[in-house]
């Protein structure tokens, strides 16, 4: 077995006639933390939603966990199921509770028991500190709550990988906190990410590798120390005092 | 006024029977409407150009002529192939008039949900069926329940042009009870007065239903 988790070679996709990821080249290892930054558009949400095929993309090949994906031939879906994923506004179901949110694909993709998927889930909202609000409606919730619902809800399909889109960018600062404590400690128990985000301190503490995209390519990589400290594309320093400043 | 409640109470038991198939030819139409309009729906927004194209054909076809004649198309149309009691072919004829609004509406409301909600759902690993059934249709519907109560009481009222198919609804008997009593403004007022009530039961079902399923609350995110 390879120790690889992900493998993006030569990605390209387009969006009509805009070309947004050209020839993007990435491998991520088991276990490890990689954090995506750049400017807007500079196509690290879009790398993020090939990699669990919300976006296809048209040349190039993505592996995960040693399987080379061909989304004409695979079922894709089978593949998802091994690739979590978190969104930006958290796409909670609202006509669900809390807890059926966690338990509805175990239940209905899975075919798991509803008992063996209900102790799960539970044992999944203990680990986000949610226990207490497994019969709440989304809408009860305040925003960091429902996003540490939605990471229970994408860890319940017991996932290879971790996917985070801009997990805290739709969130009131003083909640920012406590999604990013989820998202250490996951890290800390071995989970694969690849997090979009712009916490850069978060940036700094929990990632293994930091990627710098810009206009549909990454431009630079490194560990957070040596990125940051001492940035060695244009582009990157640029970035980096924009948005530290 | 006198010859209004006299005539009101000779013919009350005749009206209310002809309230209740009424009653009768609207819920049967309608819920072959909601078949129809779901089925349809679904062509409409499939990525199937040929579905697509028929759903949009139907569409046009039904909303660009007036349902008197739709009535009278399916009725002696379907009347050479096969042979359909006048219950059935106006509920048909209804039910098909009706499914092409009730499939416009369910096409927006389903459209009308967050992208994300099928995201979701798909990153989840469940496949484009599961994932309407379980996560898209039942918000689809809530959302869809004030326009269908809407189109619900059309179909009601729609429901008395099958009286000329000879269908012994409120419509007909008020006519046949003007024809027979010359009371004809009294004949017709009190089948307005049978439609009246009909629609405010209606109404207050459906407004029931909204707040027991809590319409408002439906996709709120803080």
């Amino acid at each position: 077995m390879s120790s690889t988790m992900v493998s993006i070679n030569d990605l390209h996709k387009s969006f009509g006639r805009l070309h947004v990821l050209k020839g993007c080249e990435l491998h991520v290892e088991k276990n490890e933390v990689v954090v995506l930054i750049g400017a807007s558009g500079s196509g690290k949400s879009t790398l993020l939603r090939c990699v669990n095929f919300l976006e296809i993309a048209e040349q190039g090949t993505i592996m995960i966990d040693g399987l080379k994906i061909q989304s004409g031939k695979d079922d894709l879906n089978k593949i998802r199921e091994h690739v979590g994923m978190v969104f930006q506004h958290f796409n909670l179901f609202p006509h669900r509770t809390v807890l059926e949110n966690i338990t509805e694909a175990p239940i209905y993709v899975k075919k798991e028991s509803k008992e063996k998927a209900i102790n799960y889930a539970r044992e999944l909202l203990e680990k986000v500190g949610l226990l207490e609000k497994e019969l709440c409606y989304p809408h009860q919730l305040s925003g960091g709550q429902q996003q540490r619902v939605a990471i229970a809800r994408a860890l319940a399909m017991k996932p290879k990988i971790m996917l985070f889109d801009e997990p805290t960018s739709a969130l009131d600062p003083e909640l920012v906190g406590e999604v990013l404590t989820v998202m250490k400690q996951l890290a800390k128990d071995g989970m694969t990410m690849m997090i979009v985000t712009h916490e850069m301190g978060f940036a700094k503490e929990v990632a293994d590798r930091v990627i710098m995209m810009h206009d549909g390519t990454i431009i630079e990589q490194g560990p957070p120390l040596e990125l940051f400290e001492r940035p060695q594309h244009e582009r990157t320093q640029r970035f980096l005092n924009q948005i530290l400043k | 006024m006198s010859g209004f409640i006299q005539l009101f109470q000779e013919t009350w038991l005749g009206f209310l029977k002809a309230a209740w198939l009424t009653v009768e030819l609207t819920a049967v139409s309608l819920v072959i409407a909601i078949v129809i309009g779901l089925i349809f729906a679904f062509f409409r927004i499939s990525d199937n150009k040929f579905l697509v194209g028929i759903a949009k054909l139907y569409i046009t076809l039904i909303r660009g002529t007036p349902l008197i004649l739709q009535i009278m198309v399916l009725y002696f149309g379907i009347a050479k192939v096969v042979l359909l009691s006048d219950f059935w072919a106006g509920a048909l004829a209804l039910a098909v008039h009706s499914g092409a609004y009730i499939a416009e509406i369910f096409r927006g409301t389903i459209q009308s949900i967050e992208k994300g909600q099928m995201e979701a759902a798909r990153s989840l690993g469940m496949s484009y069926p599961i994932a309407m059934r379980r996560i898209i249709l039942p918000q689809a519907f809530k959302r869809a329940i004030p326009p269908l109560g809407n189109q619900f009481i059309i179909g009601l009222k729609d429901s008395s042009l099958v009286g000329l198919l000879g269908f012994p609804e409120l419509y007909l008997l008020s006519q046949s009870t003007a024809a027979r009593t010359f009371l004809q403004f009294e004949a017709y007022a009190i089948a307005g007065l049978y439609y009246l009530v009909l629609v405010l039961i209606f109404t207050y079902i459906i407004n029931r239903l909204e707040t027991r399923l809590h319409v408002e609350k439906v996709g709120v995110r803080t």
